[in-house]
């Protein structure tokens, strides 16, 4: 009986070996893993590129972390991650990472009477809600503020993700560069000891406490706010403006940043110069090896991201995600071209594999 | 032994070897299952161990069980705020769950009339074959507003006035809290104790009940004094398993009970159970720290659980003890 189960074992570790090793011939199939924010734009993105050319995106949205870890073991072609990596792990792990697609962060708050937009509010002033320094929604601070608007005399609620997330890092990296008090007393990260509020999971979470409670406020990424047709408030950005969130508006804030000055990428989208520029944006990342153990598949995940970022725009647009713009995309190419290598030392990446 | 092996193989004298060789196995099979499960729990204490001990090894396990800050930024990580959390949902699931389904149970055995008891039998058991997430649901999308605007004020303003135990029943009218998530709690675990007591409620004699009211003995006499103390060790057990999925159960609660890492007095305030920060944090959790933290919460649960079932098997060595010195 024993024998029997081993010999079935035995079998079936042969035909998986024949299955990957078929596979290695030729590229069909890519596999990533990490960032939950842009999964629905990469599916989108993965079926139309099948279509387009028969190859297969198997992604899997564990989230960002999970995404890390998959990629330092090595288990897929791609990791994803909608806060950058630091440049030194980088280098430790001999990786590189890109810029794909962003979004932006937008506060939400559910006061009767008060339209989308209505409400303006200033970093500082934001970051002092959610320290749970300003407590009521008519506080002078506020009013001084909104001169036009009356303000209830309600207590406010502030809702934050209670799951780790790229949201989370995005919005509390833009509270601690504005705030001082926040960076000491909270700091920046995909989850933090928040001073105050219910914490909900996962944008929906955020978005249905946000509706349900009188007088709460949270945050949620761009499309949610959107979909979910919450009441955004206006924020006071870099250059004393006061923007709503737009997808014009988070374009002109990628569009101000200087990727070029910025190692390995490394760059958050927050409190950027510019008139329009929407102060807290941010970008999803990709994480690839620089020296490729599989040229083949790493080469099929550059085809991959290069065709979504000249083809993919349009789809990019009607998700609500903001895809990159022309000028960064060139120097993302440029950088594959000169960072990635086979182990033989040849590049992976040429230009003539643009897919015009 | 050696008396009676004789006897078995006269039984049967030709089909002795082939009968052995199946029994064998059998026993073999049976002895290889009962090692699995031994091996595999071994396996996952094991396992839970070594994922929690840089997280052990920084704070000392006490350090880590009696701090309640949860900071992921500064890397510093305490269970103490998870650990209460769990318990006090789990403890409001069981005051309320227990009472309510022992008079289901006995609704069911003793007075419902003959045509309602499966009707309302089985809508118990269909109670129980609802997953989690619609309860989590329901709970955040109905029950949670309806607490808020109705409940809670009139708690708050009676229970919440009285002294010693006012300042439990304070806190804002958010409907998302502690107390919430204990009544979902109660809710998922009334239909595995209310059939679990059914069911041991049906097992007893009809001749025992029957001579009971023979002599005289009201309903609630025959309940008290002769279904409840043969059935004790069944009805315990029903409310073991009940709290054991309160204490792990993770969505539902997850949806309701607001996942703040603050410690308050307040059932009405946010809290967090073990299992929800597992579940909100774990994807995201980088860090060796950070996962060690998690995992070691994970592994607290497991202990929790053990603990609570050793004392549910004390207590029923106790009762049976003292039901001895009584006759």
């Amino acid at each position: 009986m024993l024998k029997r189960i081993t010999s079935i074992a035995a079998m079936a570790v042969f035909t998986v070996g024949m299955l990957t090793s078929a596979h290695a011939a030729e590229v069909t199939e890519i596999n990533g893993a990490g960032a939950t924010f842009p999964y629905p734009i990469y599916a989108k993105w993965a079926a139309a590129y099948q279509k387009a050319t028969g190859v297969k995106l198997n992604y899997q949205s564990i989230g960002s972390g999970g995404g890390i870890k998959q990629i330092k073991a090595k288990t897929v072609d791609f990791g994803a991650s909608d806060a950058p990596m630091k440049p030194e792990e980088l280098d430790k792990y001999g990786m590189i990472q890109w810029p794909q697609i962003m979004g932006g962060v937008v506060p939400v708050v559910n006061l009767p009477g008060i339209a989308s937009g209505e409400i303006r509010l200033d970093g500082a002033t934001l970051a002092d809600i959610f320290l749970g320094k300003i407590k009521k929604w008519n506080d002078k601070r506020i009013a001084a503020l909104n001169p036009m608007v009356k303000l209830p005399h309600k207590k406010i609620t502030v809702v934050h993700r209670s799951d780790g997330s790229g949201t989370t890092f995005i919005f509390t990296n833009y509270l601690a560069k504005i705030s001082p008090a926040w960076a000491k007393d909270v700091g920046n990260a995909k989850a933090v000891s928040w001073p105050t509020g219910v914490g909900g999971k996962g944008n929906e979470g955020v978005a249905s406490y946000v509706k349900r409670i009188k007088g709460s406020i949270g945050y949620v990424e761009y499309a949610y706010a959107l979909q979910n047709k919450m009441t955004y408030t206006l924020l006071q950005n870099k250059s004393g403006k006061y923007v709503a969130p737009t997808s014009a508006h988070f374009q002109a804030a990628a569009a101000g940043a200087e990727w070029g000055a910025a190692k390995h990428y490394y760059l958050i989208l927050t409190d950027q110069p510019g008139a329009t520029a929407w102060p807290i944006t941010g970008a999803s990342f990709i994480i690839v090896y620089k020296q490729a153990e599989q040229p083949a598949q790493t080469a099929a995940v550059l085809k991959f991201f290069d065709w979504a970022f000249h083809h993919g725009q349009k789809m990019a647009d009607e998700l609500d995600y903001v895809p990159m713009p022309e000028k960064v995309v060139k120097m993302v190419e440029a950088t594959w071209s000169k960072e990635i290598h086979a182990t033989d030392g040849a590049p992976v990446w040429t230009d003539a594999m643009i897919q015009k | 032994m050696n008396a009676e092996s004789p006897i078995v193989t006269a039984d049967t004298p030709g089909n002795s070897q082939k009968r052995s060789l199946g029994d064998r196995l059998f026993g073999g099979l049976t002895w290889f299952s009962a090692v699995a499960v031994l091996l595999v729990l071994g396996a996952i204490i094991l396992m839970l161990f070594m994922g929690a001990r840089p997280a052990f090894e920084k704070y000392g396990f006490w350090g880590f069980i009696t701090s309640a800050q949860w900071n992921p930024v500064t890397e510093m990580f305490g269970a103490l705020s998870p650990i209460v959390g769990t318990l006090v949902s789990s403890l409001i699931a069981i005051l309320i769950g227990v009472p309510v389904s022992f008079g289901i149970a006995l609704f069911i055995t003793e007075l419902a009339p003959p045509w309602l008891k499966r009707p309302v039998g089985t809508a118990i058991e269909l109670l129980a074959a609802i997953p989690s997430i619609i309860y989590g649901m329901w709970g955040l999308f109905v029950f949670a507003p309806f607490f808020a605007d109705y409940i809670q004020p009139i708690l708050t303003d009676t229970l919440g006035e009285l002294p010693l135990i006012g300042p439990l029943f304070q806190g804002p009218p958010l409907g998302i809290s502690v107390f919430t998530a204990g009544i979902i709690l109660a809710v998922m675990i009334i239909p595995f104790i209310a059939s679990v007591m059914r069911d041991v409620f049906e097992t007893v004699p009809a001749e025992l009940r029957e001579s009971a009211f023979g002599v005289g003995s009201t309903t609630w006499e025959v309940v008290w004094n002769v279904v409840l103390p043969l059935t004790r060790v069944g009805v315990v057990g029903g409310i073991m398993l009940g709290l054991g999925r309160a204490l792990g159960e993770t969505m539902a609660v997850t949806f309701v009970i607001g996942n703040a890492h603050k410690l308050h007095w307040a059932l009405f305030e946010p809290g967090n159970s073990i299992a929800s920060t597992i579940a909100n944090e774990f994807t995201e959790a980088d860090g060796e720290v950070y996962t060690a933290a998690l995992i070691g919460l994970g592994l607290i649960l497991f202990i929790i659980t053990f603990i609570v079932l050793a004392l549910a098997k004390l207590m029923l060595l106790h009762m049976s003890r003292q039901a001895g010195r009584q006759t």
